[in-house]
C-alpha cells in the first residue's frame, strides 16, 4: 500500500531521503503544470518548482503533518508564482508597457467575436492557445483560484487555506473568474466540437 | 426565491457538487425559475469541458536530476544544529582564551612577588638619575636656601623664574 503524503514527509524528516523521491514523483508534473499556467512560461515554471521542493526539504525538520501536504506544497508554490508574476510585471513595466509576457508571443490575443462562429476547420492549437490566453487574461489570485479548482481539483476549504482567504470570498472570486472565462470564450463554449461529449466538471 | 446576484455565490458549488444541501436547494429552486441562470449554469459545465482541452506539459529531462543535485548540495544539518552539539566545545575554548589574556595582564597591575632581578630598566634609569643629583649629597645648602624657605608660604617659582636674573651691565 502506498504511503500518504504525510507519511513520507514524516520519513524524511527522520532522515529518509528516498521518500523525498517519491513526493517528487508524486507531484512534480502536477506542480510544474500548476506554475506554468500561473507564470506563462516553462523554464521559470521549472525554476519555481525546483525552488518549491527545495523549500520542503529544508523545512523537512520542522514539518508537522497539521495539514493537508498539498495544501502546503501549493501554498508555497502559489506564493512564489504570485511574487514572480508581480516582479516580471514590474521588470517589463521598466522596460516597456508594450513587452510581451514571458512566454507570451508578440501577437495580441484574439478572441474570436461572440457573434462570430468558430470555424469547423480552426485547428486544435488555435483553440489551446485562446483557452490559455484566456486563463493568463484572469487577475493572478483569480487565476490561481482557477487552477487549483479545476486542474488541481482541490476543494474550497484547501483553495482558501492556500490563497488566505475565507471560503465566502474564495466562491465569490471563482464565479467571478468563472464568469470572464465564459464570456471571453463564448465562441468556444457555445459551440461544442465533435470531439467533446459528457458534462464538464471541475473534479 | 433568491435573485440572480444572490444564487450566483452557490452556482459553482452547486455544479461542482461542493455545495452543502441548503445552498443545493436554494440553487436548485432558483434554477427552476430563471432560464438565463440556467443557460449560464450549462455554460459553465461547456467552458470547464473546453479548459480541459489544454494539455498538460511534463517537465523537462533533466528536472529530477536538478532537484536532486541541489538536494545533495544542502547542508545535512541547519547552522543552528550544527553549532548546538558543538557549544560545550565552543564556550571551553572562549574561556580559556579569557583566562589567558588575563592571566597575561595581571603580573604588570598587580606584582605578587617582586624579585629583585626583575626590575626594568626604566627603574635603573631613573635611580641612576636622582644619585647623579649633586644637590641632594649637600643637604644644609637647601635647609639654607631663602628661595626655598619662601616657597613654604607663597607659590613655587616657575621653571624659567627659577634662576635670578642679574641687572644689565648697560644699565
Amino acid at each position: 500500500m502506498a504511503r500518504s503524503d504525510v507519511q513520507l514527509m514524516l520519513d524524511v524528516k527522520a532522515g529518509d531521503e528516498a521518500s523525498f523521491d517519491f513526493l517528487l514523483q508524486r507531484y512534480r508534473s502536477p506542480l510544474v503544470n500548476f506554475l506554468n499556467r500561473m507564470v506563462r512560461d516553462t523554464a521559470t515554471a521549472e525554476d519555481l518548482a525546483q525552488e518549491v521542493f527545495l523549500r520542503v526539504y529544508r523545512a523537512r525538520k520542522q514539518y508537522t503533518p497539521s495539514a493537508k501536504f498539498t495544501t502546503w506544497l501549493f501554498r508555497i508554490a502559489t506564493n512564489l508564482a504570485l511574487n514572480s508574476v508581480r516582479d516580471n510585471r514590474h521588470r517589463r513595466m521598466g522596460v516597456s508597457l508594450d513587452a510581451p509576457a514571458a512566454g507570451e508571443d508578440s501577437a495580441p490575443m484574439e478572441l474570436p467575436a461572440p457573434q462570430m462562429r468558430i470555424d469547423e476547420h480552426m485547428i486544435q492549437r488555435d483553440r489551446v492557445e485562446i483557452i490559455r490566453r484566456a486563463i493568463w487574461s484572469l487577475p493572478e489570485k483569480q487565476r490561481a483560484a482557477v487552477l487549483l479548482h479545476k486542474y488541481e481539483e482541490m476543494d474550497y476549504v484547501e483553495i482558501a487555506v492556500i490563497l488566505d482567504c475565507s471560503e465566502g470570498a474564495l466562491k465569490s472570486l471563482l464565479f467571478r473568474a468563472y464568469e470572464t472565462l465564459r464570456v471571453q470564450l463564448a465562441p468556444l463554449v457555445t459551440q461544442p466540437v465533435a470531439q467533446r461529449g459528457g458534462e464538464g466538471r471541475p473534479s | 426565491m433568491k435573485s440572480c446576484e444572490d444564487i450566483s455565490k452557490g452556482l459553482i458549488g452547486y455544479l461542482d457538487q461542493q455545495a452543502n444541501p441548503l445552498e443545493r436547494r436554494d440553487v436548485e429552486q432558483h434554477l427552476a425559475g430563471c432560464a438565463a441562470c440556467r443557460t449560464r449554469a450549462e455554460e459553465f459545465r461547456a467552458l470547464w469541458k473546453v479548459m480541459e482541452e489544454v494539455p498538460a506539459v511534463e517537465p523537462s529531462f533533466g528536472f529530477d536530476a536538478r532537484i536532486r543535485q541541489h538536494v545533495a548540495a544542502e547542508p545535512s544539518h541547519s547552522w543552528f544544529g550544527w553549532l548546538a552539539p558543538q557549544a560545550r566545545f565552543v564556550l571551553s575554548a572562549a574561556m580559556l582564551v579569557a583566562l589567558t589574556v588575563w592571566v597575561a595582564k595581571l603580573p604588570q597591575s598587580n606584582p605578587v612577588n617582586p624579585s629583585p632581578v626583575a626590575v626594568s630598566p626604566s627603574t635603573d634609569q631613573d635611580f641612576d638619575a636622582i644619585k647623579d643629583l649633586g644637590v641632594l649629597e649637600n643637604y644644609d645648602v637647601l635647609t639654607k636656601f631663602d628661595a626655598l624657605s619662601e616657597s613654604t608660604t607663597t607659590s613655587a617659582p616657575q621653571p624659567d623664574q627659577a634662576q635670578p636674573t642679574e641687572p644689565s651691565s648697560n644699565d
